[in-house]
């Protein structure tokens, strides 16, 4: 999915002959098209995010943002990001050295195994740990012994945030890695490197935008992902809601302005994400072409 | 190929990065997914096919795939002209508008969904200008459509800007020279380029919608048989403890969306060598 996302250099119209290019009205109407869609499709529900937000005015807005059941669901969204997106990226960083740098019978096999949780509803992604850990689910019965809670508790939400969020990190270091080759770090093992000082010192310097790309990518997923969460939280207020499931049960109690109030900072998440994604874009594009 | 063998194993950390790499898969994705299997292999044969052909289930299959497969075709439409448009002509916001494209894939899906609900519910910005004309969006299958053209948008548009990108002006110009007409060279030159990368779009918006639930609980109404989508069916099954049901309805989903992941990358494979060769 993230994969699909591709940074292109902009051709000029000047740049292509008369004969080449459309009709001025046909541009013209083609354009509009396309703003109207972009318009109506993403602009529009962003500008409600912050009319319904701020409806009330900006102390409704504050007291909305301050609520300790906001507050709570915000520390336990950063929680689940904490160890979510760092376990990612490790695996990221080791299938990718893995696939890339040797070769191996089942690689193709394994980068499909990989990507499968893209194609995976969120909904299901919840379901498949409450088959596992849930009190009617493999381990349930062991679990209850043993007075450990995982479904319908912090670590399902954060077990379901890594399902969904696995292949970001990996998903971005394949292609470039691929790209980058081996002989940077056959060059520093010949000079006498060791294994890890040739990953830190070569390797990482190497493909340290393509991980920050795919880092803030799987961030943004882990922040705001809601079905399989939704699934697997025992929507205790307070205690096991994420933000995402705050704004649900907000708007599920008709406090829509306290509910686009909060949904307002994932939007603000959302574009600070984007933003950084565009800055590294054309840094990525040069370390492609550096190999 | 031998020497290739000795030359790879130069660099270290083979055995414990595919190690590490396969033991994380398993016990994050290879498990719990065969678990959903293993669950489902508990029931008899016709106890699935009972569940998973019941009327109620089926009218949710019916309401996910229309919405999804209306949806994507929308996107094909739309997207292609929109990434035409950022490929090929130069005009003010431009760059912007690139970067909004990409909002569906960083926005959660819970603001989404409200904020589409809120959009057209009858007293809503659009809701309200649709009402008098007899149209309802919100809470019915054409809202649960609105929200899956919206989390659909970026998949059409970023699979066709690179193929879009890498055609070369010489195709055109030599169909220019034949004396084509602008609509011509599109039809028959540009065209046939762009179908594979435009399936390839449809298919993954499609897959997308099918399995979508954020953006969509909150503007369907969930009403039984009319606007259920098939995951929020099996979230109802699950809350009613009805594991084994909502077990069963899982597997036929995760079913469609293997055979389509399998579509797309047969198809991305094919489109990445009609690049490579051009």
């Amino acid at each position: 999915m993230a994969g699909a996302v591709t940074t292109v250099a902009s051709l000029s119209s000047e740049a292509r002959p008369k004969h080449l290019t459309e009709a001025r009205p046909v541009r013209y109407l083609l354009i509009a098209i396309a703003l109207l869609f972009i318009g109506v499709v993403i602009v529009l529900p962003m500008i409600t995010v912050l009319s319904e937000a701020f409806r009330k005015g900006w102390s409704a807005y504050m007291d909305a943002i301050r609520d300790p059941d906001a507050l709570a669901a915000l520390r336990l969204t950063l929680l689940t990001a904490a160890i979510a997106v760092p376990l990612n990226t490790i695996f990221g960083v080791a299938a990718a050295w893995g696939i890339t740098k040797f070769k191996f019978r089942g690689k193709n096999l394994l980068i499909t195994f990989i990507d499968l949780p893209f194609s995976v509803s969120p909904v299901i992604s919840g379901l498949v740990y409450i088959l596992l850990f849930g009190a009617q689910g493999f381990f349930g019965p062991w679990l209850i012994g043993h007075d450990v809670k995982i479904v319908f508790a912090i670590p399902g939400i954060v077990l379901a945030t890594m399902f969904v969020t696995f292949p970001f990190v990996a998903r971005e270091l394949l292609p470039l890695m691929e790209a980058q080759g081996v002989q940077d770090e056959e060059a520093a093992v010949s000079l006498g490197a060791k294994g890890w000082r040739t990953f830190w010192k070569v390797t990482l310097p190497n493909i340290k935008w393509g991980l920050l790309y795919g880092i803030i990518l799987c961030n943004a997923r882990a922040m705001g992902e809601f079905g399989a969460v939704s699934v697997v939280s025992g929507h205790i207020r307070g205690e096991t809601n994420t933000l995402p499931l705050h704004i649900e049960i907000l708007y599920n109690e008709y406090q829509y302005t306290a509910s686009f109030a909060v949904a307002s900072l994932l939007m603000l998440l959302a574009i600070i994400t984007l933003v950084i994604k565009g800055l590294i874009e054309g840094k990525l594009a040069s370390s492609k072409r550096g190999h | 190929m031998a020497s290739n063998r000795i030359r790879k194993s130069a660099l270290p950390g083979f055995r414990f990065s595919i190690g590490f790499t396969i033991l994380y898969l398993s016990l994050i994705v290879l498990i719990p997914l065969a678990g959903l299997v293993v669950k489902t292999a508990g029931l008899t044969f016709p106890q699935f096919w009972e569940t998973v052909t019941s009327q109620r289930v089926l009218a949710s299959y019916r309401v996910s795939l229309l919405t999804a497969l209306f949806a994507a075709l929308v996107n094909v439409v739309f997207g292609l002209v929109v990434a035409w448009v950022l490929v090929r002509y130069r005009f003010p916001g431009k760059k912007i508008i690139d970067g909004l494209v990409d909002i569906p894939f960083a926005l959660p899906t819970a603001v989404a969904g409200i904020a589409l609900t809120s959009i057209y519910a009858p007293n809503g910005w659009i809701g309200r200008l649709l009402d008098p004309l007899g149209i309802k969006v919100s809470y019915t299958p054409l809202g649960i459509t609105v929200a899956l053209i919206f989390i659909g948008v970026p998949f059409v548009v970023r699979t066709v800007q690179p193929v879009l990108q890498e055609l070369e002006a010489e195709m055109e110009e030599s169909a220019a020279l034949l004396g084509a007409y602008r609509w011509r060279t599109f039809r028959k030159v540009l065209l046939p380029e762009l179908v594979p990368p435009l399936i390839t779009g449809f298919a993954l918006a499609f897959a997308r919608g099918i399995g979508e639930y954020g953006s969509v609980v909150f503007i369907s109404g969930n009403m039984p048989l009319k606007t259920e989508i098939t995951p929020l069916l099996i979230i109802t099954k699950l809350e009613q403890y009805e594991y084994s049901q909502a077990t069963a309805i899982a597997l036929v989903l995760l079913i469609i969306s293997f055979a389509l992941l399998l579509l797309i990358n047969t198809l991305q494979r094919w489109t990445n060598r009609r690049l490579r060769s051009a």
